[in-house]
């Protein structure tokens, strides 16, 4: 019961507008930057390593090179800071969490692309 | 004066407001009747409201109960607390939480600590133990020395040493209302708040 009224109230408090995306995924994080009083937006692009919890409550983890180095944000997913995520490519990976990419570096640390693996196999079986 | 309500602890979740992200505890505060009105006229001598919240089968209310409860025509309760200095209500109505809390107040909130069972001191009191290795044997959670030798000949007073931890009625002091959200019967309250999920906690405004 007590769960129940947490659940719905998450369930309202909730933003919708964040779409269904999974780990291997690669996003644009569109994040509000204010600078003063100034507010301006920072696009933060990297593949999804991580998702963590339900949508309510729950947060992802992006991960990307930048000049070199590995960069990893943890964004909740209810956090206004967020514009919006745009999903630029799906990925085809073979578990939830993608920890293994931090030891890869360049070509090794690339993921198989869904969608066009998924077109590759059709003509295949032709 | 002092007000104050109770409520039933639903659990923990976040909330953004003005950007910032804040720990709430949600706690249930439905409509608590008034059982009894004590009034500074009257033969207690002192303004007081005892408030009631939980449902209770009236089989495992004895007589004397069930003869104070239906005086104020009240569905017996599982729990009752007095509030002193409120006044305005009489038995039998009910306070909600949007007659005592606002956003924005303080509050105390108190409830029954999460039961421990007897607990060693490192535990309890966040005592160091001892080392695992360098040829330690059978003491590793233990206190250690408990005082001086034949003078004092005795243990201090205040001592910290294993026991009973938690099942205690526990206060915490100035969380603020960040929401009274009246037609769910719903409180959010910065950071946590004692006892487990389900349990009954008093709403106290601070002063």
């Amino acid at each position: 019961m007590a769960d129940l009224i947490l659940q719905e109230l998450e369930r309202e408090t909730m933003r919708t507008d964040i779409p269904q995306f999974y780990p291997g995924d690669t996003v644009s994080v569109h994040t509000r930057v204010t600078e003063g009083s100034k507010e301006r937006i920072q696009v933060f692009r990297g593949t999804v390593i991580r998702i963590c919890g339900r949508f309510g409550r729950g947060s992802f983890t992006v991960r990307k090179v930048s000049s070199g180095i590995g960069v990893e944000r943890v964004f909740p997913f209810n956090s206004p800071s967020i514009a919006k995520v745009v999903i630029e490519r799906k990925g085809k990976v073979r578990r939830a969490r993608l920890y293994y990419l931090r030891d890869r570096i360049g070509k090794a640390a690339r993921i198989r692309d869904k969608t066009v693996e998924a077109k590759k196999k059709k003509p295949a079986k032709d | 004066m002092p007000k104050g309500i109770l409520g039933r602890k639903i659990g923990m979740t976040h909330v953004y407001r003005q950007g910032v992200q804040i720990a709430v505890t949600v706690i249930e505060v439905e409509p608590n009747p008034v059982v009894q009105a004590k009034t500074a006229g009257g033969k207690d001598g002192y303004d007081a409201l005892q408030l009631g919240y939980g449902r209770k089968s009236v089989r495992r209310v004895n007589k004397p109960m069930q003869g104070h409860y239906e005086r104020a025509g009240v569905e017996p309760k599982r729990v009752l607390r007095e509030f002193r200095g409120m006044n305005g209500f009489e038995a039998g109505e009910a306070v909600s939480a949007g007659d005592v809390l606002a956003a924005g107040d303080l509050v105390i909130v108190r409830g029954r600590s999460r039961g421990r069972g007897f607990a060693g001191v490192m535990k309890r009191h966040g005592f160091s133990g001892h080392k695992a290795s360098h040829g330690t044997h059978e003491s590793f959670r233990g206190a250690g020395s408990i005082g001086a030798s034949a003078d004092p000949s005795r243990v201090w007073k205040g001592k910290r040493m294993p026991g009973q931890m938690g099942n205690a009625v526990t206060a915490v002091k100035n969380l603020e209302i960040i929401d009274v959200i009246g037609e769910k019967n719903l409180v959010l309250v910065s950071g946590a708040v004692p006892g487990s999920r389900n349990s009954i906690v008093e709403i106290i405004k601070s002063e």
